[in-house]
């Protein structure tokens, strides 16, 4: 087969200057973006690297380093062979970035001369220091533009780095940054196991990596990304090899590692982080039970934060003495029967009339009735059972005999919420190799010919919304216990849609994945009203979530952790192709030789 | 008492008659054969008496019962079982799961079972996967072994047409209706099929309706041929019956040109 | 099937409600004091024939504001077979734009001297920057996904509506937007017909009815027009007649972009206060009142709208107050969620009948 080249450009000035400029003006306006809505300014105050560094800048400075090596990567169609990339691609990248900062320095005098803070409110004095680096405008206007020409440089550089290098810095990169995040974390823990000499190595007082400690870790990191190189690759390599009970095995072995980890870290963890730990817990109940509904079903339900205000209502009016119209006060574990019963029963009222509807239409009627009870939770003509909008307050927290679980002490309430994800995480383990699941794979394929095999899609469905709606259920009797008191507010549309954020970025249909993307994302950008480990996100989250959301089903949708099976249904042409070009025994139709009289296939 | 049943069967679809007066019957263990030219309504056929669609007019009985407008999962789970003329398959599960999943109804083993792994639930799972290996070794080497965990996708087109038929055959039916089985198919696993068709009825027990276009398949496996034209039949009889009839051959072929004077 | 007969119970639960709530409401009319109304509704006071007539009027005006985005939603999903769930923001975005200009216009005095240059210019500004919202999401978020099963674009315009509605929540701040006031020549009530009509609301049903004919001539008379329906029946079969479908699928979410805009104005001017979230309900029952009218259809998404409109103002006092629910102008959004369920339980395809092409047709 013949392989073509692909056209190498005469000379590093023969770019494709349309393409150059128009990348250049993505990059400019992402910049001009990002600072409009305040992200640089705000995260200015939280310092990555001290003295040096801050979240702010970051946030800034990251864009023209991958507009760059996004505008450098070349698209090589199938048999065709890359070019070799060299300094072209540096200057593509040069000038990408360059346009990128000259867009910024363009802003900067825009901000000197006019002032449009009326309409957008982030046009401050304080923007203007940010970009000049308090040195004046000329200085500004020429630094990010030489700024932004040798980031974009760098993000081209990346195609041309050694594999060596290039594996080096990013770990490098990835590691430092993750370790500066984790700051309230390691503070915690270095406290815990008495190693308060390594926080004070590591982090500055007013926070950030010091100097000191950067150089030293990511000559560590570094050198340990070199070391790892081979072994990794040959470890992850055996285990994706691994078969039947041998991954059996080593799949136990690991989730007993991860349970010890979970349930042995909060102990040494403080209550800022324990906080945080225990809504990342009741985020991640809602998304494994949105996992059933959404991953393995296919329904997508964009109510489901419906079900998660029945089970906190349902806690709220049963233990609570200041329940308005009918107040038991039981215990929170026969409250739970009961938010079983009207958490089963919400799910097949709910389901009934949306089963037999297309899945489009399924997804805004959820959200209506979503958006339905929590109008009714909220309405005054329901207010004398449940509060109307001043919600249900008083709620006492679960005495376990030996332990009260309160909010005042977020660790209880991490273990219980740990309890209940083992359940659900058990739930979607065992249900997916059943005769259930496999109806829910066959509806999710090809609902008709399911139905034609014999299974009654409707009561597949339904049992998928029920299990969705007890399991999210838990995780609202748990919130009531540990909050004390529900609000209508408490529920609206942004909980599903984050939860389906959460889910989708994670993995669908995959447990693994979930449990990632509850950690990573509630967990260092927050959930809905929730800070993270980084509150400086707190007014940007929902912007990075939607960027998310739609960056992952343009260029990943199976999600961070793909389920083998989900990675192979999205990509089966490189699949098939991989399997192809490997030399694998790829099935083909059986050889016809009339002279054989009935020949046999290979 | 035949097996299946139709009596004046009408299909309507947006004024236009896909079926209509069509008499149809099948006794136990006979192969009958639904032929026509394209267009004749032979697939709606199988959709009316599957549940997909919904007949305008007339009665379906099948066993003595009337299998009207009941849903698609009923009708398979009474003994009915098809294939489709555009092979549908589960693409992304694989071969193994695909017959596994077929025996959905004849299987009660609930969202309990499984969660607390009970012997019942256990026991039903190789029972179901036994049976799926049973019918994927009807058809030899080719689905079995190392092809039970391929997604569907990967199979070659030949193969995906046999999974289809397994898939039918794991649903336990009585009765078989096989849409085109050998299309696309080369002469070698023709001829192959059409003994398997015939090995349907001897070693399985099955009473098989097919729709085909090849004629020698028609010939080699149907005790009985129904010609339908336009919805309508207008023959019924032996294959060497229904070959040489006027009707049929004008049905597909035209009427032969008047000499010119 | 259980399901079956539950479904069943709900229909008949509900029809028998709203039955018996109207002929409270009608004995309400007839005997403010009647048995009925004392036992659920003591301090039932009933309508007035103005009063009606105002709700009615209300209704018809916000409805045509829910039918000229609704049009978007129709023609998005006649075309491509998703729902756009942006689209609600994408009529966010004219309200905002809006409400920039002629915040500007009234600050240099414009607005009063020279008000209806100022209107057309506002009209024109959010035209332009719905019309490029729109065309942008097209392009960026859904042109890539053209083939990908179809909840897959869904999941992403929720995604693409985040980031819209949070976007202009982070350049433009949290608080409410006003609208300056409309001049008091065009504002007065006027006496129509025995209705009394707020000059705002009047210029709403107008302007609504002209985009409606411009939307209907061009899309029934013009080239552009035809080649947007063809594509809408069946995208294979309009290319191989020579159709540019990608440009065509553009114009389409240009003209619904357009339209969403015009819608914008109409509301910053009618309640005169816009936020980054104004998007989030209206672009919600407007594709309600889409799916009401029949969805693809685009006199049906106008009709749709009204009547959503109308019930939404209407069954509150019609139907609830007689029954004795408290509080009913804050269950007015519930009306128009139980109307969707409704309409989708008793005909999915719509009061006027969708047209889909058969490649969407489930």
């Amino acid at each position: 087969m013949n392989v073509r080249v692909a056209p190498t450009p005469s000379s590093i000035l023969d770019q494709d200057w349309s393409k150059v400029l128009r990348w250049g003006l993505i990059c400019g306006g992402a910049l001009i973006a990002i600072c409009l809505v305040g992200m640089p300014v705000e995260m200015d105050r939280r310092i990555l690297i001290e003295r040096y560094l801050s979240l702010g800048y970051l946030s800034v400075l990251f864009i023209p380093v991958l507009v760059g090596w996004v505008a450098s990567t070349q698209v090589v169609l199938e048999g065709v062979e890359a070019r070799k990339q060299g300094l072209f691609d540096l200057v593509t990248g040069f000038v990408v970035g360059a346009i990128g900062g000259g867009f910024l320095a363009l802003l900067m005098v825009a901000l000197d001369s006019w002032n449009l803070r009326d309409p957008l409110v982030n046009w401050s004095p304080k923007l203007f220091r940010f970009l000049t680096y308090e040195n004046g405008m000329g200085f500004g206007a020429v630094a990010w533009i030489v700024t932004g020409a040798v980031l974009g440089l760098v993000g081209a550089s990346f195609h041309i780095m050694p594999r060596v290098v290039r594996r080096v810095t990013t770990f490098v990169v990835f590691g430092l940054i993750s370790l500066s995040i984790l700051e309230s974390v390691i503070d915690d823990l270095s406290e815990g196991f008495r190693l308060e000499w390594l926080d004070e190595f590591m982090f500055a007082k007013k926070g950030g990596l010091t100097l000191t400690s950067t150089i030293v870790i990511g000559a560590v990191i570094g050198v340990l990304s070199l070391v790892a190189d081979g072994r990794m690759k040959a470890a992850t390599e055996r285990y994706r090899n691994l078969e039947g009970v041998e991954r059996q095995k080593t799949s136990i072995v690991l989730f007993v590692v991860v349970a010890v980890l979970c349930i042995v870290l909060p102990m040494f963890l403080g209550k800022i982080v324990n906080e945080l730990l225990a809504n990342v817990g009741l985020f991640l109940l809602l998304a494994l039970g949105l996992n059933i509904v959404v991953g393995l079903a296919g329904l997508l339900d964009l109510g489901y934060v419906a079900f998660f205000a029945v089970g906190g209502y349902t806690t709220a009016v049963l233990t609570s003495p200041n329940s308005p119209w009918f107040a038991p006060e039981l215990h929170f574990g026969f409250a739970l029967i009961f938010v079983v019963i009207f958490a089963t029963i919400t799910g097949l009222v709910i389901g009934a009339p949306v089963i037999r509807m297309r899945g489009d239409y399924l997804a805004i009627v959820t959200l209506g009735f979503g958006e339905i009870i929590r109008l009714l939770f909220m309405s005054d003509w329901l207010g004398p059972y449940f509060g109307g909008a001043q919600g249900v307050t008083n709620i006492p927290g679960v005495d376990l005999g030996f332990a009260t679980v309160k909010g005042t002490d977020p660790r209880s309430v991490f273990y219980l919420v740990l309890f209940f994800c083992a359940i659900a995480i058990y739930v979607s383990w065992r249900l997916q190799a059943s005769r259930l699941g496999r109806a829910w794979m066959a509806i999710r394929e090809d609902e008709q010919v399911a139905e034609a095999m014999g299974i009654n899609t409707v009561s597949s469905k339904l049992m998928a919304f029920v299990v969705g709606a007890v399991l999210a259920s838990f995780s609202g009797a748990v919130l009531a216990a540990k909050v004390g008191s529900v609000f209508p507010t408490s529920f609206m549309i942004l909980v599903s849609i984050i939860i389906l954020v959460v889910v989708i970025v994670g993995g669908m249909g995959n447990i693994a994945g979930v449990m990632v993307g509850s950690f990573v994302l509630i967990g260092v950008l927050g959930g809905p009203k929730q800070p993270g480990l980084l509150q400086e996100f707190q007014n940007f989250k929902l912007l990075i979530y939607g960027l998310l959301l739609v960056f992952m089903m343009l260029k990943r949708p199976e999600g961070l952790v793909p389920s083998a099976r989900r990675s192979r249904e999205l990509h089966q042409e490189e699949f098939l192709q991989d399997a192809w070009l490997q030399g694998d025994k790829l099935d083909s139709d059986d050889e016809v030789s009339v002279s054989d009289g009935g020949g046999e296939e290979q | 008492m035949s097996l299946l049943e139709i009596r004046d069967l009408k299909v309507t679809f947006g004024g236009l008659d896909a079926l209509s007066g069509l008499n149809f019957h099948v006794d136990e263990g006979e192969i009958v054969s639904v032929i026509g030219p394209n267009g004749a309504g032979k697939t709606t056929f199988f959709n009316a008496i599957s549940g997909l669609v919904p007949p305008t007019e007339g009665e379906i009985d099948f066993e003595g019962e009337s299998i009207l407008g009941l849903d698609p999962s009923i009708v398979t789970s009474l003994g009915i079982a098809r294939t489709f003329q555009n092979v549908r398959l589960f693409p992304n599960m694989t071969v193994l799961e695909n017959v596994m999943v077929a025996q959905h109804c004849r299987t009660n083993q609930l969202l309990v079972g499984a969660l607390l792994q009970t012997k019942a639930f256990k026991k039903e799972e190789r029972e179901i996967r036994e049976r799926a290996e049973e019918v994927l070794g009807f058809f030899g080497h080719r689905l079995i072994g190392y092809r039970m965990d391929q997604p569907a996708f990967a199979l070659s087109y030949a193969n995906r047409r046999r999974l289809e038929i397994a898939r039918a055959m794991a649903t336990q039916p009585r009765m078989l209706l096989l849409d085109e089985p050998v299309a696309g198919m080369n002469p070698i696993e023709t001829i192959e099929l059409t003994e398997m068709i015939g090995r349907l009825r001897t070693e399985w027990g099955f009473t098989i309706v097919v729709i085909e276009h090849d004629m020698k398949v028609v010939r080699d496996v149907s005790d009985r041929v129904v010609v339908l034209d336009h919805g309508v039949p207008i023959a019924q009889g032996s294959y060497d019956e229904v070959s040489t009839d006027p009707d049929v051959i004008e049905a597909y072929l035209g009427r032969p040109v008047e000499a010119a004077s | 099937m259980a399901v079956d007969r539950f479904l069943t119970f709900i229909r008949v639960f509900l029809v028998t409600m709203i039955v018996v709530g109207v002929l409270a409401f009608i004995w309400q009319q007839i005997d403010a004091d009647n048995v009925f109304a004392r036992w659920r509704n003591p301090n039932a006071r009933g309508l007035t024939g103005d009063q009606f007539k105002g709700l009615l009027i209300s209704g018809l005006s916000q409805g045509s504001m829910y039918g000229l985005i609704a049009l978007g939603y129709s023609m998005v999903y006649g075309v491509l077979g998703f729902i756009n769930f942006a689209h609600g923001e994408v009529f966010m975005v004219g309200a905002m734009t809006g409400f920039i200009a002629s915040d500007k216009f009234q600050a240099n005095g414009m607005w009063e001297e020279n008000f209806v240059l100022c209107l057309a210019l506002i009209v024109l500004m959010a035209i332009f920057f719905s019309t490029f919202t729109a065309v942008v999401m097209e392009r960026v978020a859904y042109r890539p996904l053209r083939n990908s099963p179809r909840l897959i674009p869904l999941i992403t315009s929720i995604g693409v509506s985040f980031f819209v509605q949070n976007l202009v929540l982070g350049l433009f701040g949290p608080s409410s937007k006003s609208y300056p006031r409309l001049p008091e020549w065009l504002a007065k009530q006027r006496s129509i017909l025995t209705f009394e009509i707020a000059g705002t609301r009047l210029m709403v049903l107008v302007v609504a009815a002209v985009s409606m004919a411009v939307l209907w001539y061009v899309v029934e008379r013009t080239k552009t027009g035809r080649a947007m329906r063809a594509v809408a029946e069946d995208k294979e079969i309009a290319s191989l007649m020579g159709i540019d479908v990608n440009r065509t699928i553009v114009t389409t979410f240009a003209v619904g972009g357009a339209m969403a805009g015009v819608g914008g104005i109409l509301w910053g001017l009618m309640f005169r206060s816009v936020t980054h979230m104004t998007g989030f309900l209206p672009g919600v029952k407007a594709f309600t009142s889409a799916v009401v009218g029949g969805i693809g259809n685009m006199g049906g998404a106008m009709a749709g709208g009204i009547s959503l409109g109308s019930a939404e103002s209407i069954a509150p006092m019609l139907i609830l107050e007689p029954l004795g629910v408290p509080g009913v102008s804050q269950l007015k959004d519930a009306v128009a969620f139980t109307v969707l369920v409704l309409v989708l339980l008793f005909k999915p395809s719509g009061l006027f009948g969708e047209r889909l092409s058969s490649e969407d047709r489930a």
